[in-house]
């Protein structure tokens, strides 16, 4: 056996430092929705100032504690020792973090049923930052900078047959910034496909409402070329009794760091967060993602698998899930996999399980990252299949349970070429 | 007719407390259309042996032979062994995550045959062997082995077994873990591979009880990493009255002029 397993999980808030109520760290920018019991960071209308999080008494290692805000003055300058930024190679980022956004954002093009209404609006739209508030410095940049955004709605009670999709094309590598929201409205159900394609050097925020009793399927493919720097922040705000099903594949770009978070506002919410990446030499594939079980009975699981080949390879994923307090009844499970095709890659894999209450249904991580078992090549292979055929099996089986995920054949079967593709290249 | 020939045997494995030693000189001749059972005690390396053959990279050969109609077994890699003809079902089948059935037997039929089955026929030999193996069809369209019970795998074993028509099937104790409904639908599923005269057999088992429904030819009795006695059918019955006591360490070694390889 080869397997190596990595255990990193932290479970249970630091407990050194207590949380004081009355003094959250977001009290300052509490929505009056929020403010009703909510101690997560979730924007509103009336959200637009800042908040603190990290400050005095308040542990910057616990999730909870992170700081947002929509202003970029906030954020300190990025040293790479932070802990959401210590894996990153910062002088990949081509300026995301630094410069002023200024560049020519990739065009969008949305394609979907007649009934789904598609907007370019100004910064002042009143549906921008109502899923969320930037939680890092690269975030807060491209909200500073954005020159107008694509609203993209699902009009109440409408069930979408066919996928929307919301084709992303990069043509200028000058550093840019993009903003997209995303809302389905109640009772409505949908699959909204982000399609990112091209050269671009980019820093995105997907605000993503999900309203009562909606369900919402996003998909988000990072497909770029070779010279792309992405960083995404998609945030998402789910209703009561409303579902989120978030898928996120990355396969093309130097460097792409997609960073999806789930908040549930009210109970009966359900999240599942999938996700597959594939890591050639000298690409960085970055994860994180954060779901926010801030009010009971709501349900989420994710599960994310990386393949990896070739020299500097690099993957990283860190799965932040927060239970808190007021989570009564949530259930939870969070599991990453990465497997190792050659040597010289590298995949850093970190679960971190925060859980303030023990009223809870359920809660569990795993983490594995390792070489691919000789027992499974052992066996195709004593039936006759020849090795290099026995790990393309191996490796597609692995990943496919992602893209089975999808439910959408043509991206599915789309998505089996791409992995197809990345596999050819191993034999080389 | 094809014959494959086991000739003074040693084989040996990497443990955590140094190199061990399993086999210790097995020799065993099997010709087409013969069945050959092989028992022993847990731990005697009945395992071991199947394995060797099926080439698992955790097994050393440290001296002798294995060759298939003369042919060198030992320097072709696992893959070209079974296409070479020789057929291990497995005592703990793999689970195999996110490859089907339905892909997985036509690679590898593809790879055995060197080249595509036609699928129309193909499509009917499977469900055909499916039904009488008893299996159900959706099985098919599931992962390898994945969320297979014990029994389940066992035939799945025997299917491929059935569809890949190898020379030489070695069974790693197909029959354990297998209720008396499910024993006797895999037997037929030997007895039926075996009826087309081309294939000889190796059956791995602790018990008799399977030999009612398969007939060897020869028994093999296996202790301590060799065979201690050898002889007709006859041997399982006594076997089935008197245990494996007898063939005690030390004692079997000893009491064993029956050690008829030579
Ligand atoms: N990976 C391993 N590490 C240490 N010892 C091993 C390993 N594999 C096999 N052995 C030892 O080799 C010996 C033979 O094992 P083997 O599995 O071949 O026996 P067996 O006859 O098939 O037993 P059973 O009837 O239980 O299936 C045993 O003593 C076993 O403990
Ligand atoms: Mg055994």
């Amino acid at each position: 056996m080869t397997e190596i397993t990595t255990e990193k999980a932290r479970i249970g808030a630091p407990s050194a430092q207590p949380f004081i109520d009355g003094f959250t760290e977001e009290g300052e920018s509490l929505s009056p929705i929020n403010a009703a019991g909510s101690k997560a960071p979730l924007a509103g209308a009336a959200a637009k100032s800042h908040s603190h999080g990290g400050g005095v008494g308040v542990p910057d290692s616990s999730r909870a504690g992170r700081l947002t805000s929509y202003s970029l003055a906030d954020f300190k300058p990025l040293t790479g020792m932070e802990e959401d930024w210590r894996f990153t190679p910062l002088k990949r980022l081509r300026g995301l973090h630094s410069e002023v956004l200024s560049g020519t954002a990739p065009t969008v093009v949305v394609t979907g049923p007649e009934e789904i209404t598609v907007e370019s609006v100004g910064r002042d739209d009143r549906r921008i930052g109502t899923a969320g508030i930037p939680e890092d410095r690269v975030s807060a940049n491209a909200w500073e900078n954005f020159a107008g955004a694509t609203v993209v709605t699902i009009p109440s009670e409408f069930e979408a047959l066919t996928e929307v999709s919301v084709d992303i094309e990069g043509t200028s590598l000058d550093p840019a910034a993009q903003h997209l929201v995303i809302v389905a409205e109640k009772f409505s159900k949908a699959v909204v496909v982000l399609n990112h394609r091209g050269s671009a050097i980019v820093s995105e925020n997907v605000e993503i409402i999900v309203e009562d009793g909606a369900s919402l399927t996003v998909i988000t493919l990072q497909e770029w070329n070779d010279d792309a720097v992405h960083a995404s922040s998609q945030q998402a705000k789910i209703g009561r009794d409303a579902k989120l099903k978030h898928v996120m594949v990355s396969l093309g770009g130097d460097l792409v760091r997609v960073t999806p978070s789930a908040r549930f506002t009210a109970p009966g919410g359900e999240a599942e967060m999938f996700g597959l990446y594939f890591a050639d030499a000298g690409q960085h594939l970055e994860q994180r993602l954060f779901v926010d079980h801030a009010v009971a009975n709501c349900k989420s699981n994710v599960l994310y698998k990386g393949a990896l080949q070739g020299r500097n390879a690099h993957a990283v994923w860190v799965g932040d899930v927060l239970i808190r307090k007021e989570a009564e009844g949530t259930d939870t499970y969070e599991a990453n996999r990465n497997l190792l095709l050659t040597d010289g890659a590298r995949a850093d894999s970190v679960p971190n399980l925060e859980i303030e209450t023990g009223l809870i249904e359920g809660a569990g991580h795993a983490s594995a990252t390792g070489r691919m078992d000789d027992e499974h090549l052992f066996y195709l292979m004593a039936r006759g299949i020849p090795e290099d055929v026995a790990r393309r099996l191996v490796v597609r089986g692995f990943l496919n349970e992602i893209i089975q995920q999808i439910k959408v054949p043509s991206i599915e079967e789309r998505l089996t070429e791409a992995v197809e593709h990345e596999l050819a290249l191993t034999d080389n | 007719m094809s014959t494959l020939e086991i000739k003074d045997l040693h084989v040996s494995i990497e443990t955590e407390q140094g190199t061990k030693e399993i086999l210790k000189g097995v020799s065993l001749t099997i010709r087409t259309g013969e069945t050959h059972a092989i028992m022993g005690p847990n731990g005697s390396g009945k395992s071991t042996l199947a394995s060797t053959i099926a080439g698992h990279p955790r097994y050393n050969v440290t001296s002798g032979s294995i060759t298939l109609d003369g042919e060198d077994v030992l320097e072709m890699s696992v893959d070209e062994r079974a296409r070479a003809g020789v057929f291990l079902a497995m005592q703990y089948p793999v689970e195999v995550p996110g490859v089907s059935m339905t892909n997985f037997l036509r690679t590898a039929k593809t790879a055995i045959d060197g080249e595509a089955p036609k699928l129309r026929t193909w499509t009917k030999d499977v469900k055909a062997a499916m039904e009488q193996l008893r299996i159900d069809a959706d099985f098919a369209q599931r992962n390898v082995n994945e969320g297979f019970s014990g029994g389940e795998k066992k035939r799945v074993e025997i299917l491929q077994l059935e569809l890949f028509k190898p020379k030489f099937a070695i069974l790693d104790e197909t029959d354990s873990g297998l209720d008396v409904d499910a024993l006797k639908v895999v037997s037929e599923g030997v007895n039926r591979a075996h009826a087309e005269g081309k294939m000889g057999t190796l059956l791995i088992t602790h018990y008799t009880r399977i030999l009612r429904y398969i007939k060897p030819d020869f028994v093999h009795v296996f202790v301590d990493g060799q065979v201690v006695e050898e002889g007709g059918p006859e041997l399982a019955d006594r076997l089935e009255e008197e245990g494996y006591d007898r063939y005690a360490k030390g004692a079997g070694a000893a009491a064993a002029p029956a050690v008829a390889q030579a």
